[in-house]
Formats: C-alpha cells, structure tokens, sequence
C-alpha cells in the first residue's frame, strides 16, 4: 500500500472507485442496446468540441467540450430516428466528419501536440474539486437508474410494445444519450479519447457472458470495472505504465476469461 | 389483481376513420372498424396492404387521422381504453443477460428491476404466466426461449395489463404447424375467459377461417369485412387471393 503515500495517488484511488462502477452501470445498457460505436464517436467528439473552443477563443475550452459532446448525441439520435441508412453507417459518417474537423482545427500552426495527453488520459492529475464533480454525476446516473432503467430496458426490446405501455421513448432514449455524453466527456480527461470506450463496454460484456438476468449483469459488471480498475491503478504505479492502457488490459484478460470459462460450462 | 374475468359483450370499441400517410402518400385512409369484447377480430391483406400500421396506429405508435371511441354499452358513457399489444418478435441478441422475470417487470413495474427481484412482483408475473402454462419459464433467459414459449409469455405478459383491446401480429418465423395450431387454439380460448376484444393480424387464412368471428380485408382501406364467409366470398377477395384455393375452407364454414 506504499503507493497511497501520495496524495496524487490517493485521489486517482478516490476517482476510480467513482468513476469504474459509472461505466460498469452504463456499459450495461450500451452493451444491450448495441450503443457501441455511438459512444465510441461520442469519446472521438471531444476533440472537436474542444477545437470549437479553441476557434472562438474561449478559456474554458471544457465547457466546449461538453456542449458539443451533448448536441452531438441528440443530432446522432434525431438523425438516425428519421434517415433509413444503418444505424452504424450514420454514426460512421457524422464521427469522422467531425473528427476531421476537429483536428484539422487543432492541428493548424503545428499545436497538435498540445492536445495529445486527451488521448491518454491522465488519472494521476486529478484534483480534489474534479472530485466532487464526478461524484456529482455519479448520484445522477445513480438517480436516473433507479427511475428509469426498466423503461429503457423495456425500450430496447420492442419499441412498439413500450409505446403501448405509454413510456415517452423519445425522451429517454434522448436523456440517456445525454447523460452518456456527460458521463464521457467529465472522464475523459482521466481515461483517455482511445481507451474510454474500451472501459464503458469491455466489463458490461464481460458481465454479459457470464449472467442470466439483470441483477447479475449489473452486479458483474460493476464488480469486473472496479477490480480492473483497482488492478491497473496499482500496476500501473509500479511499472510505470500509463493508468487508462493498464485498466484496459486487465479488463480485456477479464472478458475473455468470462467468454471461455461461459463456453466450456454453460 | 383479478385477470380472469368473462366477457361481459357490453364494451364496444369503434375505429373511426383512420387514415395513415408517410410522405404524403396514404398508406390506407377512411378504415371504421367496429369489435366487441369477447369477439375475435381478423386483419389480412397482401404484405403492403397496411395492416401493421393499422395496429400501430391505434397504438397511437405512428401519426394518424380519426379517432378511437371506447363505450360501455351499460351506461353508454366513454372511457379511457388500455390497449395491450403483442409483437411479432423482439429486438434481442443472444446472450442478452434479460430473464423473462426482468422483461415482463420492465414493462410492468417501477420497481427497478436491477437492483433487487420484488417477491410481490414475482407472485403477479407468476399468475400472469400460469395463465399460458409458462410459470416454469419465469427464470430464463428471454434469447433462450423457443417460437411458442416466447408467444406464451408476450402473451402472459399482453395480459397483466388487463387490456380492454389486444392488438396481436401473428408471429411468423419459429413456429411449426403444432405451434400455429396451439397459437390459435390459446387466442380461442384467451377470448371466452378474458374481458377484453382481439385484434389480430393474420398470415394464415386456414386458421382465420376456423376461428375468426369478424374478417377485415384490408388494401389500402377495408376492401371487405364481415364474417368469414361474406369476405372469404367477396369479388374483393378473389381478386387479392386468387378464386379456388380457399373454397374448400370457406365450404367449412
């Protein structure tokens, strides 16, 4: 436990245990609703929301970030609600567009380097302010969850058969996007624009092998974030790795862990 | 809860004048349907015809014109109407950790259904299921269910809703011929001990002709509708059908 001598370390710990069982109770839903090329292009969004602060100047460029990750979600929603393309081809499409954007904005002059520590992430630089702003959006996933997880449960096996039982589809499935898009965009600072999907889906499938009903699937998943997590926090200090990469291995040796050991006994 | 009430013939249930347009173009128009608790009512047509954005029109799933008026015939006084709906299929991959405990409490209950199993819940869904034979199902997994096993529980769970209207899409893919069979015998059955009427889509004219109490041809409108041998006999019919196959069915009848 040397490794909690420090006070960087310490938070990184406190940051982890808030933010490992968000993406655990989140990826769930991502996984089910076969979200996950939708978030992985949120997580890419993040360059260009901060390249539009940076167009028009603004000091807190997170604030950007944030906007543009939210619009971003409900035009994805909206848009592949009314145009009769695959789903995936949409996202496809509207992500690399942005991106480009993004980063031939940030690029200009010779500055990319600049940004390149978002792709990475860095969980050692959180601040204890930071803090409390994620275990902010932790009670409100939290909140959402218990409110309205079975309707978007309901929502994301027969769309007609939701509506018969009066649930506002719409709504929903608009403010689960745009809780995911918040969700993405506090963490991404810590996690990283490459590995943030990885950590919303990799424990959610992991749990996904291996449970036959919703409680075990939540229970897994979150248990499987936390321990990776944990794991890749402790690793990563004493090989001097990178944290999110780190997390991400052990999650990924889980996955595939579950996936054999459901094959061969299941 | 009470589920099993018999039919009381005193609920009528009028579509008036519905019509559906995508992009301006009618998908059907002026379509007035009349049915009553406790009767089966039929909707066929060639695919295209309009048949499942009729249902999901007065589901009130897509735009649409006209109106839907629910009457108790006793006092003559109109009411709110609970429509319960079953699908053809459902939107799910294999290996999705959904038990049918956990779908049936999604759809049914606030009672988040990721945090803990609620025993009274459980007793509700259990009756629902016994309805249909299905109350050994309640812990599997809902991608691991069979064609008819999956039908039973939609309809156990179209059920606990204590509908005044069940709009059903026959299910196509996964049922043999013993399937089908039993599909038509349960709706049978489900009219004569549930106070609700039944709408159903149909895909097999053998089994309409058996166990239909009213047929709705539909092409873009009501092309004929009555019983089963005034439609089956219809130039409206023969003209959609072909004029031979079904004689020998609507000879039955």
């Amino acid at each position: 436990m040397t490794f909690l001598t420090y006070d960087f370390m310490k938070y990184a710990l406190v940051a982890i245990l808030i933010i490992a069982p968000l993406f655990g109770i989140l990826g769930t839903m991502i996984v089910s609703k076969k979200m996950a090329f939708f978030s992985d292009a949120l997580g890419h969004s993040a360059l260009t929301g901060i390249a539009i602060g940076v167009l028009f100047g603004m000091r807190n460029v997170n604030l950007s970030m944030v906007v543009f990750a939210v619009v971003f979600a409900l035009l994805l929603n909206e848009i592949s609600r009314k145009v009769m393309v695959s789903n995936d081809t949409i996202i496809s499409v509207f992500s690399s567009a942005s991106l480009a954007l993004g980063l031939a904005i940030l690029s200009k002059g010779g500055t990319f380097s600049k940004y390149s520590a978002l792709l990475v992430g860095d969980v050692l630089s959180i601040t204890p302010k930071e803090l409390w702003f994620l275990a902010g959006i932790f009670a409100i996933t939290l909140l959402f969850w218990v409110l309205f997880s079975n309707q978007l449960t309901a929502i994301s096996l027969n769309k007609t058969l939701a509506r018969s039982r009066h649930m506002p589809i719409h709504l929903l499935e608009d403010a689960f996007a745009v809780l995911v898009a918040l969700v993405v965009m506090v963490s991404i600072k810590w996690v990283g624009i490459l590995i943030i999907n990885a950590m919303l889906i990799l424990p959610a499938a992991a749990a996904a092998n291996i449970s036959q009903n919703l409680r075990e699937y939540h229970f897994f998943s979150v248990v499987y974030a936390l321990f990776a997590g944990l794991l890749g926090l402790w690793s990563s200090y004493y090989t001097n790795v990178a944290t999110g990469p780190m997390i991400v291995i052990v999650a990924a040796v889980i996955y595939f862990g579950t996936y054999f050991y459901a094959k061969r006994y299941q | 809860m009470k589920l099993i009430k018999t039919p009381c013939g005193l609920h009528c249930i009028k579509i008036i004048d519905f019509g559906v347009k995508f992009a301006s173009e009618p998908v059907f128009e002026h379509v007035n349907l009349h049915v009553h608790c406790g009767t089966l009512t039929v909707l066929i047509g060639q695919n295209g015809a309009g048949k499942s954005t009729l249902v999901r029109a007065i589901l009130g799933d897509i735009p649409h014109e006209g109106k839907l008026e629910f009457r108790d015939r006793k006092d003559g006084e109109l009411q709110k109407i609970r429509i319960g709906y079953v699908p053809q299929k459902l939107n799910i991959e294999k290996n999705t950790p959904v038990s049918v405990y956990d779908m049936m409490a999604s759809y049914h209950s606030n009672v988040p259904v990721f945090l803990y199993k609620s025993p009274r819940l459980k007793k509700k869904i259990l009756e629902a299921l016994s309805q249909f034979e299905a109350e050994d199902l309640i812990d599997q997994q809902v991608c691991n269910l069979s064609g008819g096993q999956m039908q039973r529980v939609l309809l156990a769970m179209a059920v606990m809703g204590r509908p005044h209207l069940l709009l059903l899409d026959e299910p196509i893919s996964g049922m043999d011929v013993n399937g089908s069979q039993l599909f038509y015998k349960t709706i049978d059955e489900m009219k004569q001990k549930f106070d609700m009427a039944i709408i159903l889509i149909s895909h097999d004219l053998k089994y309409v002709a058996k166990y239909a109490d009213h047929v709705v041809l539909l092409d873009h409108g009501v092309a004929a509708q009555g019983k089963v041998g005034q439609v089956f006999g219809s130039p409206e019919f023969q003209q959609i059908f072909g004029k031979g196959e079904w004689e020998h069915d609507v000879s039955d009848v």
